[in-house]
């Protein structure tokens, strides 16, 4: 006897929506609209005090993005989630929900330029510090943390280096010392990995990447999985203690597993409204119906290309955790099964000046400050999404002047081929193709 | 809140008002392995207007201490017990699956206590599937998997939670996983397959009752939910369409709705 459930791909298509509740309407709506009617002011009272579900103002919820909220989570195996303007903003409102001035997080150091700043420069504005540690440095999580600490954050490949964080071990340390676990798995997806299932509290996403895969649309999401008891300790009193925002609700007490986001939802999206909006939530979803095929070919090309990189006589050397000599190689193998994402950092021979002059004769390969698209995509880091760090933070980050950071896209890898030995030959000779 | 009853820490939700013994009092009963939190669409708003509420967790389970007992006999006398550690002398009482057996029981060995009963997604007897059961008895995490499949009607595998971004067939699965699954669990199962009174109890019941029911319950089918309504004097049957068992989460407005009418008729507000 199985459970018949609904798998993962059926979920990519069906979950959190439900037509004969929509007019029969196949697709998804778009609900382009910024406030519901109350049946009456009982009705209208018992939304505003969590008494009932229900849409008040799209700055909370809405109905288009409700679908992908529960689509997501369906497919990260969460209980909860919460979809926000962007990635950034997702990571914003969950440590700003996490969090009060004078709090402390620790943060794996190689992450995306954007996060780094978040952590290293916006949030000690509001008195949150960080304590960065490498990602493979996995005893370096549990001596930073302080009385103080309240959570651990990474993203499970780094990004750019593609140095991968021991999540079941750093899971086992944040539980420890009682404080949640949060990945960002933009890169995975839930198709690679499901954070949840080795050990992490709550899981982050950009779902501009490869969750849409149309480059068409930002969005984030924070999704929930449930597993982490805020009661357990006295760290979260806004959790755990009467919130006067709602009438001395305990967000822990009446939601339990479902606490983290209803919070979020309740203060964050009150306060703060980085909301999505709907048409790009109908963007995304259209996207996630076809995750399944397009990571599966995103991780073949890639495959393919990291062994065609390793061999070229123009590249110094080659991180993919599908490489042979990889480090943590064995550790992708376990938590990665199904591939290791689409994302290749490279260094090529000559540094940063052929860098640039690889980037400008590539015509097939976007240059842009993206990744996860169905196209192939590069871009030099230290010159652009990771500029705004100094040497030394850069060098902490793993990040070198002849890296050169790859997203692999769904294109005949032959055509990448081509592409990619136009810009090695000009690279070859950088001053005369750099200057013309 | 945290009370005790026979000496034993127990938790109730009280829908984030304080409690207050003075409030006609009405307790929420939840099912197997289950908690408080599967009540927050139906007791912040009785709440919020006038009632006192109790959603318990019983003995064992959520964030009660001690351990589950043993017999749906043990548990309905403990609901009685309830009533009176919080300083009240009655109550109306709402169980759901399993707590439809709690609360009849309850009703059977302390009549005088209570006003009214509310049975959601119940039947006089819920014999388990055994290989079901051993799942929940050996802590196979595959219980409570197949527990949420039979659990949720069609529409309800889709999702479409009333409250926004919550997937409810996850929701579930969290609250049962939190505990030791054959310390809840697998101790309620076992409790539901040993229980033969209900319908004796049930043709005894003397008051205001009500049954709702999901149409496409897999857990307590509907003719078995009709079977039981027959079995109560009076019983007053709601019927939802394209809802499975957890027509509290499923459908939670709809069966908001029908426990208000039916509370503000037979377990109305003093007047002031």
């Amino acid at each position: 006897m199985d459970p018949k459930t609904y798998k993962f791909d059926t979920l990519s298509l069906h979950a959190g929506y439900q037509p004969s509740k929509n007019a029969g309407s196949r697709q998804v709506p778009i609900y382009q609209t910024t406030s519901y009617m109350f049946d009456d002011v009982d009705h209208a009272a018992a939304l505003f005090n969590l008494e009932r579900g229900g849409h008040i103002y799209s700055r909370m919820s809405n109905p288009t993005v409700q679908v992908l909220e529960e689509r997501v989570c369906a497919l990260e195996g969460g209980t909860a989630a919460l979809a926000t303007a962007s990635g950034m903003s997702a990571i914003f409102l969950t440590i700003m929900t996490l969090c009060n001035a004078g709090d402390h997080m620790v943060v794996s150091s190689q992450l995306y330029g954007g996060t780094v700043n978040l952590f290293r420069l916006t949030l000690p504005k509001f008195g949150i510090k960080t304590t960065f540690v490498k990602p493979r440095d996995t005893e370096g999580f549990k001596k930073a943390i302080q009385p103080n600490t309240k959570g651990i954050f990474g993203e499970l490949v780094g990004n750019p280096g593609n140095e991968l964080m021991n999540m079941p071990e750093v899971s086992n340390i944040a539980k420890e010392a009682g404080i949640p676990l949060i990945i960002d798995s933009t890169y995975q997806t839930p198709y690679l990995c499901r954070p949840f299932e080795h050990g992490a509290d709550l899981v982050v996403h950009s779902l501009t990447k490869w969750m849409s895969g149309n480059g068409s649309s930002m969005a984030g999401i924070l999704v929930e999985g449930g597993t982490f008891d805020w009661m357990q300790n006295d760290k979260f009193p806004s959790m755990t203690e009467p919130y006067e925002g709602y009438h001395g609700l305990s967000f822990a007490e009446e939601f339990g597993p479902t606490a983290f986001t209803m919070m979020a939802r309740a203060e964050g999206m009150r306060d703060m409204g980085p909301c999505l909006a709907p048409q790009n939530a109908w963007n995304i979803l259209h996207g996630l119906e076809t995750l399944s095929l397009r990571m599966e070919k995103h991780c073949s090309n890639a495959l393919k290309m990291v062994e065609y990189l390793s061999n070229h006589d123009s590249v110094a050397w080659v991180s993919h955790a599908s490489a042979p000599g990889h480090p943590d190689k064995e550790l992708a193998e376990k938590i990665l099964p199904k591939g290791t994402g689409s994302m290749i950092a490279f260094g090529i021979k000559g540094g940063k000046e052929a860098g640039a002059a690889f980037i400008n004769n590539v015509k097939l390969a976007s240059h842009l400050a993206n990744v996860g698209d169905a196209r192939t995509l590069v871009i030099h880091p230290a010159s652009a999404t990771h500029s705004q760090m100094d040497e030394a933070t850069l060098k902490f980050a793993g990040l070198s002047h002849d890296m050169i950071r790859l997203s692999v896209g769904l294109e005949d890898f032959e055509d990448i081929v081509n592409d990619f030995e136009d810009g090695f030959r000009a690279a070859k000779k950088p001053r005369l193709v750099a200057n013309k | 809140m945290k009370f005790k009853v026979r000496g034993t820490d127990t938790f109730a939700s009280t829908g984030g008002r304080p409690f207050d013994k003075n409030k006609p009092l009405i307790i929420f009963v939840h099912g197997s392995g289950l908690s408080h939190m599967v009540w927050v669409l139906q007791t912040r708003y009785f709440a919020f207007r006038g009632y006192s509420v109790l959603a318990v967790d019983l003995p064992g389970h959520g964030l009660s201490s001690g351990e589950s007992l043993k017999t749906i006999e043990e548990m309905g006398n403990w609901v009685g017990d309830v009533i009176g550690a919080v300083g009240c002398k009655e109550a109306s009482l709402v169980g759901h699956s399993q707590g439809c057996l709690v609360t009849m029981e309850c009703v059977a060995q302390h009549p005088e206590k209570i006003k009214t009963l509310t049975l959601m997604g119940g039947a006089s007897a819920i014999p388990m599937n055994p290989e079901l059961l051993k799942l929940a008895e050996e802590s196979n995490p595959k219980a409570v998997d197949l527990m949420m499949d039979f659990a949720h009607g069609p529409a309800g595998h889709f999702g479409g939670h009333p409250v926004p971004g919550l997937y409810h067939l996850n929701v579930g699965s969290m609250i049962v996983q939190n505990k030791e699954i054959k310390d809840t669990l697998g101790v309620d199962f076992r409790a539901c397959d040993n229980y033969k009174n209900g319908p004796e109890i049930a043709k005894k019941l003397d008051l205001p009752t009500l049954s709702i029911l999901g149409a496409q319950d897999r857990m307590c089918r509907l003719k078995d939910g009709k079977i039981l309504a027959d079995y109560i004097k009076g019983s007053e049957v709601k019927i939802i369409e394209d809802c499975g068992h957890m027509m509290l989460l499923e459908e939670a407005d709809q069966t908001l709705e029908i426990l208000k009418k039916f509370i503000a008729e037979h377990y109305p507000l003093p007047s002031k």
